[in-house]
């Protein structure tokens, strides 16, 4: 048992919690006091106990991620996330797979991002490091776990609970230092990289709403409403651009690795981080706004602050458990979703009662704003992506609606929309197209003064040009669909008026092209995603005519495919062909044939029964050990194109019930048109024991061939006597002989070895040997020395087979590409924002 | 009227055109009954029924029938009020399915039938572990 480092781990959490208050106290002493002297004095008291604060932050993490590293399974972490056989780079994600971890995550950014503030911002480090603090006290809190006596309150979760404490198992009344042998591993759907860089991406992003938020609630305390927006514009941006990365990235890891067939399911958790998102890129473009005209201060102070109330509201859905009957992927609850409403409502309420209280003072200008200004479309643009956020909140709090109406003796039995992509989709859409078109006016007015001659001028050319363009895209794609229709033309025309402002400014000053850059990736995001999602189409359609019940009604179609191993069917143009199941080693890439192993009693262990040879490169010998992961399970398919190998595919099947049994894994193929995405949505139950079919009886000589099946060429090539066999003990006068058959399969010649036995002289024994690519097994029933023929048994069984379901999403690395693009664009304005601070 | 007007009056318009098209599209936790009632007039309104599935003695899951080709599968599904519902759907048996606890079907009733659009599992195991594998 190694209890000190878990000890050493929860001390650190209790300073951190410590250590924040502490400097939120100075730092609140130091921005309300008067007296320079003192000033000071607190501000370096509220340093020091951040620096402190950040140590001990770093000291929970680096305990905690010792304990999962050096396994120490006594501890209920390292035991429910991890195990022995997990390589090191998903050691990380173990680390944030569980809710504490996540809380440690984005308080390490928090410390992080603080401690650049302090080192940057002089005349804000009281105040703003005031509110760091604080948010830091709650995180803190979170994950405490510890009992404040008197009135039994159990603050915060620990990660450092030992197992035994964690668990009500028997085997700790018997033996109280009992550790298990190994964890209970992390899903397989999370041993993927994207999920070693998605949550520190996802969680910045998080943590980089903080600053903005801080900046504002400075401002407002310090009655310094306008100075605020200068030192919080560049950060506004840096969190967006992150935020939207670390959302991406969760779509892309769903892609890959989910078989729902898309990146975004319009699941509540996905929806309650993407409001906070679209709200923050509405607060950058009022902020932007304010620098440049002084207008749309009060706005941005409201939607500052709304992002991050909404970002809070964000988490205490996805962490509180709320969320368990609409979700598929909320957090497990540990009792946290009292101090998370906590947390949720402190800020909320402070944030409000502050911003009112200062309402009158803040300075606002009156005059109205001419619709051929920057100004007006930037507003209509921030506007009408506000409304695009409540239109996501609003079905995705129907939990919380219910909730509520509990608390009142009410009862609502509301469910989230039946089809939720669908629903939300016809909304966002129609949204996208208005922002579509408001930016890509929008940006005309970047000249600032231009009437209506001038507009039409400047507008001329991009109309034109963007109808063109329309006009073969659509003559192309053949796009029928009015939404559609008109969501290609506003995202082209989108692209194309921003190409054109780009062209302009780019001659002037290109540092300032970051808005123009991005927005043409918003515009490619736009079509990428109305391409894959809207002209996404099932490939696997069954065309066997079996139905299920004739009482169903005719559009009860079937998107799947039943593959047999070795029988080519055809699907989207291709010949497409199951070629049974495989393995992937450990340390070495590509797949190894499960017929081509031999299993040993370590199940990470398998031995090698002839040379193995994957894409024609020798991976083992014959009768090398290696090691494989062998909860995977990879089905391979062959697409071929006029009889040439298009692709092989290994869609992938975990089956490991301490994780909730089943879990597939597309495999996909990319082309720079379209994927073609292909899952198992069903494989074959190993467990239960096959039908075989009646035995069939041939006599065969040596050297004789024969058919099996009446679809199989085979040989009998000799019969040897054997002098062991493994498992069996042979005496002198016992005889053995095995027979080595020859059956010509599909692809390949397998041979077939069974084994008659006579042991003791009377006792006949027979060991048949089993074909599994063809389903049979030939049984040496007898040997006949009259006529020297041999009894062969044949018994077959129904085929191996897998189901699978294949999709084909066009254009979606517009997409991919789009994001790339936008990202270029944030860091360009990024830059350029942070080189203005200067 | 000034234009802030018009934009804050458009804002509200949309903003009630979104309430109340949540409140119309939101689908409702019933029974079978209630389901069966809804589609009778004509609606074909997708719902949430919540229910388990029926055991036998030894805890065998019975019910459970399968297409000759594995592609789709139908079930019984036993409702809060008691009420035993054949429910079809039409992907493959989700291996996982015969260790849920609590199945919610989304569908709607079509012929008399019950065809489900999504199912959704509860497993008991699903995101908390089990006993301890002590023995290991």
């Amino acid at each position: 048992m190694h209890y000190l480092i878990g000890n050493l781990g929860h001390l650190s959490a209790i300073a951190a919690f410590v250590t924040s208050l502490l400097s939120a106290f100075a730092y609140w002493r130091a921005t309300t006091h008067n007296d320079l002297k003192t000033k000071i004095g607190w501000l370096q008291n509220g340093r020091a106990a951040f620096y402190l604060h950040t140590l001990a932050v770093l000291g929970i993490i680096s305990t905690l991620f010792t304990i999962i590293y050096q396994h120490y399974f006594e501890y209920h972490y390292a035991y429910s996330h991890s195990s022995l056989h997990l390589p090191g780079q998903y050691m990380l994600s173990c680390f944030w797979e569980g809710q504490e971890g996540s809380f440690l995550l984005w308080m390490f950014w928090h410390s992080v991002i603080g401690i650049a503030l302090i080192k940057t911002q002089k005349s804000w480090e009281a105040p703003t490091m005031a509110v760091f603090a604080l948010v830091q006290a709650f995180l803190a809190s979170m994950i405490l776990g510890v009992v404040i006596p008197g009135i039994n309150l159990k603050l915060g979760s620990s990660p450092f609970i030992l197992l035994r404490d964690a668990m009500d198992d028997p085997i700790f009344k018997l033996q109280p230092d009992f550790i298990p042998k190994d964890g209970n591993g992390l899903n397989a759907l999370l041993q993927n990289y994207w999920m070693v860089i998605h949550p520190p991406t996802l969680f910045l992003g998080f943590a980089l709403t903080l600053p903005p938020f801080a900046f504002c609630m400075a401002g407002l305390w310090q009655k310094k409403y306008t100075e605020w927006i200068k030192p919080a514009l560049p950060w506004t941006l840096l969190g967006a651009g992150i935020l939207g990365l670390g959302i991406l990235m969760g779509g892309y890891w769903a892609y890959e690795t989910l078989n729902f067939g898309g990146y975004w399911n319009w699941d509540p958790v996905e929806n309650a981080i993407y409001v906070p998102w679209l709200i923050m890129v509405a607060s950058l473009h009022t902020m932007i706004t304010y620098k440049n005209s002084g207008t749309a201060l009060k706005s941005s102070i409201a939607l500052v602050i709304a992002v991050f109330v909404l970002l809070l509201y964000s988490t205490f859905l996805a962490r509180s458990g709320i969320l368990g009957d609409s979700s598929v992927h909320s957090f497990t609850d540990l009792g946290l979703s009292g101090q998370l409403l906590i947390y949720l409502l402190f800020f909320a309420l402070a944030a409000i009662v502050l911003a009112s209280f200062r309402w009158k003072e803040i300075p606002s200008t009156e005059k109205e704003i001419s619709t051929y200004s920057r100004e007006f479309w930037i507003f209509l643009g921030a506007t009408t992506l506000c409304l695009m956020g409540f239109q996501v909140l609003l079905p995705t709090s129907i939990p919380v609606y219910n909730k509520i109406m509990g608390w009142f003796g009410g009862q609502s039995n509301l469910a989230p929309p039946a089809n939720q992509v669908e629903f939300y989709s016809k909304f966002q859409l129609w949204f996208g197209v208005a922002v579509a078109f408001i930016s890509g006016t929008g940006q005309f007015f970047w000249w600032k003064k231009i009437d209506k001659q001038k507009l039409k001028a400047e507008l001329i050319t991009p109309v034109l040009l963007t109808l063109l363009v329309f006009a073969l895209v659509i003559a192309v794609a053949k796009v029928y669909n009015i939404a559609y229709l008109v969501l290609t033309l506003a995202g082209i025309y989108l692209i194309i008026s921003n190409l054109k402002v780009l062209i302009t400014i780019a001659k002037l000053n290109p540092k300032l092209s970051g808005g123009a850059i991005a927005h043409i990736g918003v515009g490619m995001m736009l079509i990428g995603v109305m391409f894959s999602a809207g002209y996404s189409k099932v490939v696997s359609l069954n065309n066997t005519g079996m139905l299920i019940s004739k009482d169903l009604p005719t559009e009860f179609n079937r998107d799947n495919l039943l593959l047999f191993i070795n029988e080519p069917r055809s699907m989207a143009g291709y010949d497409i062909e199951y070629r049974g199941e495989r393995v992937e080693p450990r340390h070495k890439g590509g797949y190894v044939n499960k017929n081509d192993i031999e299993l040993t009693l370590d199940p990470f262990k398998v031995v090698a029964k002839k040379d193995i040879i994957f894409s024609g490169e020798k991976l083992y010998q014959v009768k090398d050990t290696f090691e494989i992961y062998p909860e995977n399970t990879y089905y391979e398919i062959e697409l071929r194109k006029d009889g040439k190998v298009a692709a092989s595919l290994f869609p992938r099947v975990q089956i490991n019930p301490a994780m909730g049994g089943f879990l597939a894994s597309p495999d996909i193929k990319r082309k720079a048109t379209r994927d073609l995405y292909t899952h198992v949505s069903l494989p074959m139950n190993r467990e239960e024991e096959p039908e075989w079919e009646k035995l069939e009886e041939v006599k065969v000589k040596a050297g004789e061939e024969f058919f099996i099946n009446s679809k199989y060429a085979a040989t009998l090539q000799e019969i040897n006597r054997i002098e062991e066999i493994e498992g069996v003990t042979l005496a002198q006068q016992d005889v053995a002989v095995q027979a080595k058959i020859n059956i010509q399969g599909e692809h390949e010649v397998f041979i077939a070895d069974p084994i008659f036995l006579i042991k003791d002289k009377t006792q006949v024994g027979r060991l048949p040997s089993e074909i599994n690519d063809l389903g049979v097994k030939i049984t040496l029933l007898n040997i006949l020395p009259e006529t020297n023929e041999f009894l062969l048994g044949i018994n077959s069984r129904q085929k191996d087979w897998v189901v699978i379901k294949a999709l084909e999403k066009p254009l979606i690395n517009v997409l991919w590409l789009g994001t790339l693009v936008l990202m270029i664009g944030f860091a360009m304005a990024m830059v350029r924002r942070f080189s203005d601070l200067k | 009227m000034k234009k802030s007007y018009l934009l804050a009056i458009a804002v509200i318009a949309v903003a009630i055109v979104i309430i109340i098209s949540t409140a119309g599209d939101a689908s409702t936790y019933v029974n079978f009954e209630q389901a069966y009632q809804l589609a009778s007039t004509g609606s074909s309104t997708q719902v949430h029924v919540v229910g388990q599935l029926p055991k036998d003695a030894d805890g065998v899951i019975t019910g459970i029938e399968k297409s000759a080709d594995n592609l789709a599968f139908s079930f019984i599904l036993i409702d809060d009020n008691n009420k035993e519902q054949k429910v079809y759907y039409n992907e493959p048996m989700p291996p996982d399915f015969t260790r849920s606890e609590k199945v919610v079907v989304i569908g709607n009733y079509q012929n008399n039938s019950f065809i489900a659009k999504k199912i959704l599992l509860k497993c008991p195991s699903k995101y908390q572990e089990q006993k301890l594998n002590a023995g290991v």
